[in-house]
């Protein structure tokens, strides 16, 4: 057994091994994890291949020049390329389901993808198409959660139960709206505007 | 195993792994008239709390303008987030894992080898995990544009690393110690010298970024970021440990450095609309 980890000695998960914990990225993430192909989600020829765009902001308004955001998704019939799929995992050639960009000097960050299927919430309902989004950026000692949301998807996005239970104020952070090329998705860290983000 | 429920309850048309499209389910209705279609879902654990640092920790001051003021809402756990990339592709290229031999000459510094083993926190080791690394050189100094503190960039080290665990979850990087390095945080302020790890682990909800460092740093005391963390033990989580049979002989001081991820909860068979309840 390892050295440098311990149980939790207290506590009802004393039969845990603890958790190493989080720390920010720091301003030089761009070295670490840039890579060449982070936001080709769905390669281009991909049928209903689009662009997503958007900025990081802080609370300031100020674009978030350090930061990345990473997506996980599934693919266009709400299936995923996962062992823990249980109904199998399924290949789509050109997708890769994960993306990441590190943002540019003006905060700004793009993926090329597919708009998923509806995916099933596992208790006999469906949830809208959705991205799973990760944000991290120096001054986040631990990352953020949010989802993505589509803003042409009303009936589906009536039903969804991540949707649903939101405040209704907060559910229009969540919604990519439709731009030229493909979507558009901002993310507030903070303040005026602040996106909606989870704890998971 | 035993504890990684994949079973589907009431999907029988999956296809096999590595069909192209197969039949898929449509959206499925709570008032359908199929009846209803559960999936068993693979669970993980909640964060325990202080776990990890908060966001809004004004003693690094980059969090200031940065943490939510919102409190998150909560995320249960659906196939979204029990799933997670394969990256079958990041297969690492030579000299990926050994930061030594990425130029021509050799890089300045203290030779060292960090190894360890990346577990969840049921002890279970996570194979073919990607784990990729970034540090500064010996010197303090990382190869980016914007770091520019009169220390000297050294030719021959990029600073940047990646392998994928074996089998048994274990890691093993080559590369050299890298130095501390002031930052205007506070005033006089020093970071203690780390490595970054990244971190996917099996599913969405392992992800993990982090920083590790080594043994007996005097900078610790005065580190925002590794005092950020709530629970006082959490600290030497992030510590590597000299490790003497790591070391080798005439060449590199061995270091050793386990990482933990979020294993299964504790009840992976409750029924979901209970556990949204937890916070």
């Amino acid at each position: 057994m390892s050295t440098t980890v311990a149980r939790g000695g207290d506590g009802p998960d004393a039969a845990k091994l603890a958790l190493t914990p989080s720390q920010t990225v720091g301003p030089y993430l761009a070295i670490g994890l840039t890579w060449a192909d982070g936001p080709e989600i769905a390669t281009a020829g991909l049928p209903g291949a689009f662009l997503l765009r958007g900025t990081l902001r802080d609370g300031a308004g100020d674009p978030v020049p350090d930061g990345m955001l990473e997506i996980w998704q599934a693919d266009p019939d709400g299936r995923f390329d996962h062992p823990d799929d249980p109904r199998g995992a399924v290949v789509v050639p050109g997708f890769r389901g994960y993306g990441r960009c590190l943002t540019d000097t003006e905060g700004r960050f793009w993926f090329r993808t597919v708009k998923p299927g509806q995916v099933p919430d596992g208790d006999g309902g469906a949830q809208a198409p959705h991205l799973d989004v990760t944000v991290m950026a120096r001054g986040l000692l631990d990352r953020l959660v949010t989802r993505i949301y589509f803003a042409d998807e009303e009936p589906a996005n009536a039903e969804d139960p991540v949707l649903r239970s939101l405040p209704e104020e907060v559910r229009g952070t969540l919604l990519a709206r439709p731009a030229e090329g493909g979507y558009v998705f901002d993310v507030v860290l903070q303040g005026e505007g602040e996106t909606a983000f989870f704890r998971l | 195993m035993s504890s990684t429920p994949s079973t589907a309850q009431s999907s029988p048309q999956g296809p096999p792994t590595g069909s192209p499209r197969g039949p898929v389910p449509g959206p499925q209705r709570r008032d359908g008239g199929a009846g209803p279609r559960l999936l068993v879902l693979r669970r993980y654990e909640d964060v325990p709390a202080g776990a990890h640092p908060p966001h809004d920790f004004p003693d690094y001051r980059s969090t200031v303008l940065r943490h939510p003021l919102r409190a998150p809402f909560d995320l249960p756990q659906r196939l979204t987030e029990v799933t997670g990339p394969v990256l079958d592709d990041r297969r690492p290229a030579v000299h990926d894992d050994d930061l030594t031999r990425q130029h021509e000459g050799e890089p300045i510094g203290q030779r060292i080898v960090v190894h360890g083993r990346v577990l969840d926190s049921d002890g279970r080791a996570v194979p073919d995990a990607l784990v990729e690394v970034w540090q500064a050189n010996a010197g303090g100094r990382y190869r980016h544009d914007l770091d520019r503190w009169p220390s000297p960039v050294d030719p021959n080290f990029s600073g940047v690393g990646r392998t994928t665990t074996d089998g048994e979850g274990r890691y093993r990087f080559t590369t050299i110690m890298p130095g501390a390095y002031p930052w205007r945080n506070h005033p006089n302020a020093w970071r203690p010298a780390h490595i970054h790890f990244s971190l996917f682990g099996r599913a969405f909800t392992q992800r993990l970024v982090t920083q590790m460092y080594f043994p007996d740093d005097s900078l610790f005391a005065q580190d925002p970021m590794i005092r950020s963390i709530p629970d006082p033990k959490g600290v030497q989580r992030l510590v590597s440990r000299f490790d003497w049979n790591a070391t080798e002989p005439d060449w590199a001081l061995g270091y050793e450095w386990d990482i933990v991820l979020r294993g299964d909860a504790a009840t992976p068979f409750e029924d979901p609309d209970h556990e949204e309840d937890h916070a």
